[in-house]
């Protein structure tokens, strides 16, 4: 198996990694990075349990090939947070009840907050329709979609006053 | 980092979850999370692709020469049985495979690829046999028999297998005179309806890690709800002691029952113990999760129910054929809780049930959220209003006329505990505005509303039990220990509350130990039948009051006072007579100096408490009669509002209501919650859900194939009522929610699919195809 050497900026640090061609991302960053707040739910990228953000897009890193990723700059769950402070979006799913047993949690977060840099104000069609590649069997969805719209209004005030 | 909020009395209170952190950082720790370094093995199973078949020879030779391989294991190796309640198990199944995904061989090897290799190198001869495909054809004499030494099985009192046939379990209720009672009857309803098999579709996979050491002592984490049953019953099944068995079950990434009881965690420990020292992980891929995880058994359910003329029930006769699968060794007690639950929450005066476990080549059934009530509501609550209509009465008030209530004699006999659930029905018919019909959407659309009740019991042996820990640290906080599981339902902030209020501390003062490890929690039966908050929360409280007389009594003393005139209040013992106070952190673990320099009096505080329910009684074999055969029924109620598309026969959940008698909310929104989440994977199991199954071949095992609810399919709206009907033996008077939440909504959504197209629908999943091929068949579409 060829061996790449690729370059990676992951939660705003620069790694360095040999990845073989074989190995796909979310292996990279669960088995070489101990990244396992990526979460493995089906390896075919049908439940976002691990999604992650690749250069700024919500993608499911079971799909994706590690060594595709040179010079990419990915954000998992463990990026969201800043220096202690949680993320908006962090706050309102936990204020709103919409973890239940968090293994789904890391990918919708992710996949909420590529919305939310994207459309700072979504509807909630599109907040459903951004959701919609990440399975989750406890919550029923309502919570987390509600937290979405709260995180929204949150940064628009942060960002308008 | 901490912001849960302070109060003295928590109980009621809507605090974070415990664990909300962790799980939205990504710092929670999953079984498949650990580290266990390079030395690791990773393990597959050689599985049968016949669902019926005699081994004639299995040949490893192959697999054991390809360089990597570090153990090779077939039934061969391990003779014992496993199984909950009636041993019919291997761990490898031995001589018969009898099911499409029965484990025969066990590999473990460096690489993941390599061992997946190793399998395909295992070579075996079978001797192809008949299958049995359909339970009632399981349990006729025409079918082939599947479990010849039935009769030899070590199973539990309460179990009654037929040897010499295919049933494992039949359970009988004979109240009053069923038979006699149809001629009072002005309106009969008879109906059969077949429920498929579903997944519990948890997003995590089942996951085991095993390693035995040189003294044969197995270690196991895995993601469980049941860490000390597996022990227990990994350890029959190696003849070993529970001692030398220790299951170390971090945070479960969903469970729903399929990770109760034992199943693909035995396969790793067998495994292990042929590579010893070494950690073996295996992991199911999500195909081997739809059909050799635990699937939620099959139905074939008859019913027939009747009432006089002012619609007052009069009887019911119900034949229940479980589809059990290849082993039943949970399932038979699916069979009895559907049986001793089989009147459904009405208070009927002749009940006549005979509920069977049919062993078929089907996957294993197990233990799923509600336990049988699903399955058996999704026909018994059609019924009753196709019964209503039959009588001219609207169905609302017909569940009203007929419902369980406070003191009425239910169907094993006993007598019914307090209970809202006429509340819960008027709660949800009002919720939903019952009797006003909005009009539809859209001129090729029809609007439609629909109303179901449930009730549900916790099944389980009668001496399951709970036990807790509670250890006072230095600063006055205090640590938390129990053997239940956070498996999503919010089991560790429950704990944490009630030992809160329980002791008299602040709840951000509680921490709860994390791992479930079965070497240092305490006993938990299982994380199953929603019987934490009940059971496990009265070991809390016993715990926290165990180490709240330790201390009272202690400065009671050192102040010479009546322990009774003492109180601990937000992290203080106060005197209410004295009006002494001191801080719990000055002496709950260095104690209390005597006067004038005398030495010390106490030490550490450490409480302990436990809890079992030592009033339920056996029931009558014959007759399914007793003085209390269950604990407590958690009753409620859900109607919603739905769309038929009738271009495509979609059905559209607009909005939904539930209403359920919890006893009281220890967690108001977090009981909200499981109301909403458990109100969706109804919806989804009524519109999507099926396992395909064709020969004993699943067709459908993954996400494309097997269709989930997703964020799309949530109607715009759930309205989730609290009820507070008190449990008299519950924590405050709490009682389960986790299942019930879902038992409904099938026959909810059948009900109003009747209101809107004048069609009963019958079975779900009620798919667009189904839907737009019964219109079609009427005339309503051309």
């Amino acid at each position: 198996m060829i061996t790449h050497r690729i370059t990676i900026t992951i939660n705003g640090f620069a790694e360095q990694v040999d990845v073989p061609s074989n190995l796909t991302l979310l292996q990279m960053l669960r088995e070489k990075l101990a990244l396992t707040g990526v979460k493995n739910g089906c390896m075919a990228g049908e439940c976002g349990a691990c999604t992650v953000m690749l250069n700024g897009e919500p993608v499911n890193s079971c799909m994706v090939l590690a060594a595709e990723c040179d010079g990419a700059e990915i954000i998992t769950v463990e990026g969201l947070a800043k220096d202690g402070v949680l993320d908006p979006i962090q706050e309102t799913i936990i204020n709103q009840n919409g973890v239940q047993c968090g293994f789904c949690t890391p990918g919708i977060l992710i996949s909420a907050r590529a919305l939310l840099n994207r459309k700072p104000d979504p509807s909630e069609a599109e907040i459903r329709e951004a959701l919609v590649g990440n399975l989750c069997r406890c919550t029923g969805y309502l919570r987390i979609i509600e937290a979405v719209q709260q995180a929204s209004e949150r940064q628009l005030q942060a960002s308008g006053g | 980092m901490n912001s849960k909020k302070t109060t003295p009395h928590p109980i009621g209170e809507s605090v974070e979850r415990v664990d909300a952190r962790e799980k939205v950082t990504g710092a929670a720790v999953f079984a498949d999370d650990i580290q266990f370094g390079p030395g690791m093995l990773y393990a597959r199973i050689k599985r049968s692709p016949h669902p019926h078949a005699l081994i004639k020879r299995i040949d490893v030779s192959k697999a054991r020469a390809l360089p990597g391989v570090k153990a090779i294991v077939t039934g061969e190796d391990f003779p014992g049985f496993t199984g909950l309640y009636l041993q019919d198990r291997h761990i490898f199944c031995r001589e018969r495979a009898r099911y499409v995904g029965d484990p025969l061989a066990g590999v473990a090897a460096v690489s993941e690829e390599i061992a997946e290799q190793a399998v395909a190198l295992i070579d075996v001869e079978y001797e192809l046999l008949p299958g049995v495909f359909d339970p009632e054809f399981g349990a006729s004499s025409a079918a082939p028999l599947l479990h010849p030494e039935l009769g030899k099985y070590v199973v539990m009192n309460f179990i009654f297998p037929e040897p010499g046939t295919n049933i494992s379990n039949h359970f009988k209720i004979r109240k009053g005179d069923a038979a006699a009672a149809w001629k009072d009857c002005a309106a009969i309803v008879e109906r059969a309806y077949h429920i498929p098999h579903i997944q519990h579709v948890p997003i995590e996979p089942h996951v085991a890690i095993a390693k035995v050491d040189v003294n044969g002592k197995v270690t196991l984490w895995g993601s469980s709800q049941s860490p000390f049953a597996q022990r227990s019953l990994i350890a029959t099944a190696m003849g070993i002691s529970p001692a030398d068995v220790q299951v170390i079950a971090p945070y479960v990434g969903g469970g729903f029952g399929c990770k109760a009881g034992l199943s693909m965690e035995a396969l790793a420990v067998a495994i292990a113990s042929k590579a010893p020292g070494r950690a073996v992980k295996l992991r199911l891929t999500r195909e081997e999760e739809f059909y050799t995880a635990f699937v939620r058994q099959g139905l074939t359910a008859h019913f027939k129910m009747g009432c006089d003329k002012d619609g007052r029930l009069l009887a019911m006769e119900n034949r229940f054929y479980w589809d059990g699968g290849a082993y039943t060794e949970y399932g038979v007690n699916i069979t009895r809780a559907s049986g001793y639950s089989s009147s459904g929450p009405y208070d009927v005066p002749n009940v006549s049930t005979d509920s069977y476990c049919v062993y078929t080549n089907h996957p294993v059934g197990g233990p799923m959220r509600g336990f049988g009530m699903p399955e058996m509501h999704a026909g018994l609550e059609q019924c009753i209003s196709e019964l209503a209509e039959k009588i001219g009465m609207d169905s609302m008030e017909f569940r009203m006329l007929n419902c369980v209530r406070t003191g009425d004699t239910i169907v094993t006999g006993m007598t019914m505990h307090p209970t809202g659930l006429a509340k819960c029905i008027e709660k949800a018919a009002e919720g939903i505005g019952w009797g006003h019909k909005d009009p539809p959407s859209a001129p090729n659309k029809r609007r439609g509303k629909g109303i179901a009740m449930m009730w549900k019991a916790p099944a389980m042996p009668p001496n399951a039990g709970s036990s807790a820990k509670v250890r006072l640290n230095e600063d006055g906080t205090v640590t938390v220990a129990v053997g239940g599981q956070e498996i999503g339902q919010g089991s560790f902030t429950v704990a944490a509350q009630m030992a809160a209020a329980a002791l008299g501390v602040p709840y951000k003062d509680v921490r709860v130990v994390g791992p479930v490890d079965t070497d240092t929690s305490p006993y938990e039966w299982q994380t199953v039948a929603s019987r934490l908050t009940w059971s496990m929360g009265n070991a809390v409280v016993a715990a926290a009051r165990d180490a709240r007389k330790q201390i009272v009594d202690l400065v009671a003393e050192a102040w010479e006072e009546n322990p009774d005139d003492l109180d601990i209040v937000d992290g203080n013992v106060i005197s209410y007579k004295s009006e002494e106070s001191i801080p719990l952190k000055d002496i709950v673990v260095y104690g209390i100096s005597k006067p004038n320099d005398q030495g010390w009096m106490g030490g550490p505080v450490v409480g302990r408490g436990n809890f079992m329910p030592t009033y339920v009684t056996g029931l009558h074999p014959e007759t399914g009669q007793g003085p209390r055969a269950v604990v407590h029924y958690t009753t409620g109620a859900q109607a919603v509002e739905i769309e038929v598309d009738l271009d495509t026969g979609r059905v559209e959940v607009i909005r939904g209501v539930a209403a359920f008698d919890v006893g009281k909310a220890i967690n108001p929104e977090m009981v909200r919650a499981q109301m909403e989440g458990g109100f969706v994977q109804g919806i989804s199991t009524a519109l999507f859900e099926g396992l395909q199954l064709k020969e004993g071949v699943l067709q459908n095992p993954s996400f494309v194939d097997y269709r989930i609810a997703t964020s799309s399919d949530a109607p715009r709206d759930i309205q989730a009522i609290i009820v507070e009907e008190a449990q008299d033996d519950g924590p405050w008077g709490a009682r389960g929610i986790g299942e019930h939440a879902l038992v409904p909504t099938v026959p909810a959504i059948a009900n109003a699919i009747y209101d809107a197209i004048g069609l009963r629908p019958g079975a779900p999943p009620f798919t667009p195809e189904k839907i737009y091929l019964l219109m079609q068949d009427a005339g309503l579409v051309e």
